[in-house]
């Protein structure tokens, strides 16, 4: 589904690492858009390929991933054919990451305010004064009251909900359309998960910018969520509303994992199992729909050839057979 | 802070005060006197030799010898040489400044050429730069500096490029200032290159180790998807990550700044320590080879606080004593 205002278009992109002498395809195809100042949620197990599509809209894949095939359109550029300068004018600036482990992500041996300070000085910020200001700026923005003692301090300094505040603070400082969250709260505790989806939520509306949130926990996405994306083995097997995927989903896979999001909030690993069976070997996926060994309403049809996409419903996309 | 070094102090005195004795008691001990050869010559009468030895007190007992020396080392003398017969201190000065420059030189250019090649080779990981530089290194680590001493020598001379042998021209004395810096640097070239050749692979091999192993951390790959790159990636934000090695490093070639170039100031002539303590220890004229080894010890607690000091202001984490200080 694209629209005229769509921020990002992706279209049958693939993706696949060489891991031991052997192609992994991690994204098959895929196809899908982000509208300017959506929200976009990813879900799927471990594994189904949610970091590898939402990397590779900042072309921040690692060197051993391929781009097999599609094109990724932001802003109207491809970002497939810009050159690793024209790269780094576009991240940190137009799309920005949030990293999953904030611990890890910043600078042991560099002052959090220095870590803003140096995006914003890398997308043309030439003033000190100016530099320190928007770095007060933006940390009070994510919610600290005392800015300039969080700007001198160390991460280690830090506890791990401010340091992802930091983290936010870095990847908003240049005001992005973009922004990946990739399992932005997952290395949090549960109180702190609500707090740092709730800024997210605030900073959104405060500037309009879109999202693309990945979580293999469907209670990441509720009630802020405009459009689901559910990815199973590399492949997005169905696209809808927040309130279509969740109120009624399509897909078998879909509604085994939604199944999961009626429980309380929390505890989301040891929920998923209740899918039977394992996550497949993206090696040695079967010749019909991937989903198919562990597909508790497989039909004959489904061991022969993968399904195609089709559009149950408008503005819903699906690949089943039960709906073909 | 204060009683850090207080404490760093009290442990040098300490370690000073027990390599003091420990050289002065193997030199005392080893075989062999300053008079041995001229007791070898037959028209000196045992007599004589045995008055020269009262006279110089090497007769009497080691306490006694080693209470002598100790005042001599707090007047600031640091023994007195039998073969200058002059004090120590006075006959060290000069050579222990010449030595200085030349470590000085050969450390500060190890530096300023290991850095960027390491932190380039690094970057650019199994490039064509990265693997002629690390051919280079293991060739240059593998030959023993006596022979890359040699060998440069022996080109010096037959190229008659540079002057070899002393530290000045005849007729340095005339030269305007800038003239005399240029001589200088002139004699220094050959030497100079041996160190360099010498120092730089080491320290190229352990901080491109570092670096390339901060190029993996997730805070890289974090800065470089916020549209950092570039030099700025690379020296502002991996080389500090990187640094706790070098600075170990750094301190230790500290350490060696007088030490590091004997060898080759012996081979090519540099009036430093190296000739100095080669004839000294040769001649048994122990005070020498005592204030000489007292002073590498000097230079050794110096190396490592100052690294452990570079190292403080370095890492946040071992200044504000993180559990994951790394
Ligand atoms: N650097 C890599 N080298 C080789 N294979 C990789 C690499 N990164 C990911 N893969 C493979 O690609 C597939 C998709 O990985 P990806 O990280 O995108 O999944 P994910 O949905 O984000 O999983 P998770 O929830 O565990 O983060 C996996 O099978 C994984 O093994
Ligand atoms: S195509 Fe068949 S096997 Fe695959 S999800 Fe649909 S019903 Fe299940
Ligand atoms: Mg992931």
């Amino acid at each position: 589904m694209t629209h005229a205002s769509d921020l990002v278009r992706v279209k049958d992109l693939s993706v696949s690492y060489s891991a031991a002498g052997q192609s992994v395809p991690a994204v098959k195809h895929a196809t899908f858009s982000i509208g300017a100042g959506e929200v976009l949620g990813v879900l799927g197990e471990s594994g189904s390929g949610k970091s590898t599509l939402a990397l590779s809209l900042a072309r921040m894949l690692p060197a051993k991933a391929r781009y097999e095939s599609g094109a990724i359109t932001f802003r109207g550029r491809d970002l497939l054919q810009m050159s690793e300068k024209q790269l780094g004018a576009v991240r940190g600036a137009e799309i920005a990451i949030i990293w999953q482990d904030p611990a890890l992500a910043l600078n042991p041996v560099m002052r959090v305010g220095q870590q803003i300070a140096e995006v914003l000085r890398a997308h043309g910020s030439r003033d000190r004064h100016e530099r320190v200001e928007r770095v007060q700026g933006v940390l009070t923005e994510v919610g600290f009251q005392h800015p300039s003692e969080v700007a001198s301090a160390y991460p280690h300094q830090l506890s791990g909900g401010q340091r992802q505040r930091v983290g936010i603070a870095q990847a908003l400082c240049c005001r992005p359309s973009l922004v990946i969250a990739d399992e932005p709260t997952s290395k949090l505790d549960s109180a702190l998960q609500v707090e740092i989806l709730a800024l997210l939520a605030k900073l959104r509306a405060l500037h309009n910018m879109a999202y693309l949130i990945i979580s293999h926990d469907p209670a990441v996405f509720a009630g802020w969520a405009d459009r689901m994306l559910v990815m199973y083995a590399g492949e997005i097997v169905e696209e809808g509303s927040r309130e279509q995927v969740f109120g009624h989903p399509l897909h078998p896979y879909s509604q085994g994992l939604v199944r999961l999001s009626g429980a309380p909030a929390g505890t989301p690993r040891q929920l998923l199992p209740v899918i039977t069976g394992e996550p497949p070997d993206l090696t040695r996926l079967p010749r019909g729909c991937a989903f198919e060994p562990r597909c508790p309403e497989r039909m004959k049809v489904c061991a022969a050839s993968p399904p195609a996409s089709s559009t149950p419903e408008a503005n819903r996309q699906v690949s089943c057979f039960k709906y073909e | 802070m204060k009683s850090y070094v207080a404490r760093r102090l009290a442990r040098a005195v300490l370690l000073l005060f027990a390599v003091s004795v420990l050289c002065f008691l193997l030199t005392r001990l080893a075989p062999g006197s300053f008079f041995d050869e001229i007791r070898l010559n037959p028209q000196i009468s045992p007599q004589t030799i045995a008055a020269l030895q009262a006279r110089y007190g090497l007769d009497e007992p080691l306490p006694l010898r080693y209470g002598r020396w100790a005042r001599s080392v707090a007047r600031g003398d640091f023994g007195f040489s039998i073969a200058y017969n002059t004090p120590v201190a006075q006959l060290m000065w000069a050579p222990a400044k010449h030595t200085l420059l030349l470590g000085g030189v050969a450390m500060l250019l190890c530096w300023l050429i290991s850095i960027p090649l390491a932190v380039w080779s690094a970057a650019y990981e199994r490039s064509w730069f990265d693997r002629g530089v690390s051919a280079l290194t293991s060739l240059f680590i593998s030959i023993p500096e006596i022979v890359l001493a040699l060998a440069l020598l022996a080109f010096a001379m037959r190229s008659h490029a540079l002057p070899v042998g002393g530290m000045t021209s005849v007729g340095f004395d005339e030269l305007t200032a800038w003239g005399k810096a240029v001589d200088i640097a002139r004699h220094m070239l050959a030497p100079v290159v041996i160190l360099v050749l010498v120092g730089t692979p080491v320290i190229v091999r352990h901080l491109r180790a570092s670096v390339a192993e901060v190029l993996h951390a997730p805070f890289v790959e974090a800065a470089r998807g916020c549209g950092i790159g570039g030099a700025r990636l690379l020296f502002r934000h991996v080389l500090p990550a990187a640094a706790n090695p070098a600075i170990s490093l750094f301190g230790l070639s500290l350490a060696a700044l007088l030490s590091g170039s004997l060898l080759v100031e012996v081979v090519t002539g540099w009036p430093g320590l190296g000739p100095l303590i080669l004839d000294a220890t040769l001649a048994r004229d122990l005070d020498v080879v005592v204030a000489a080894a007292m002073l590498g010890a000097a230079m050794m607690i110096v190396g490592n606080f100052a690294a452990d000091l570079l190292l403080l202001a370095a890492d946040p984490r071992i200044r504000t004593g993180s559990p994951d200080a790394g």
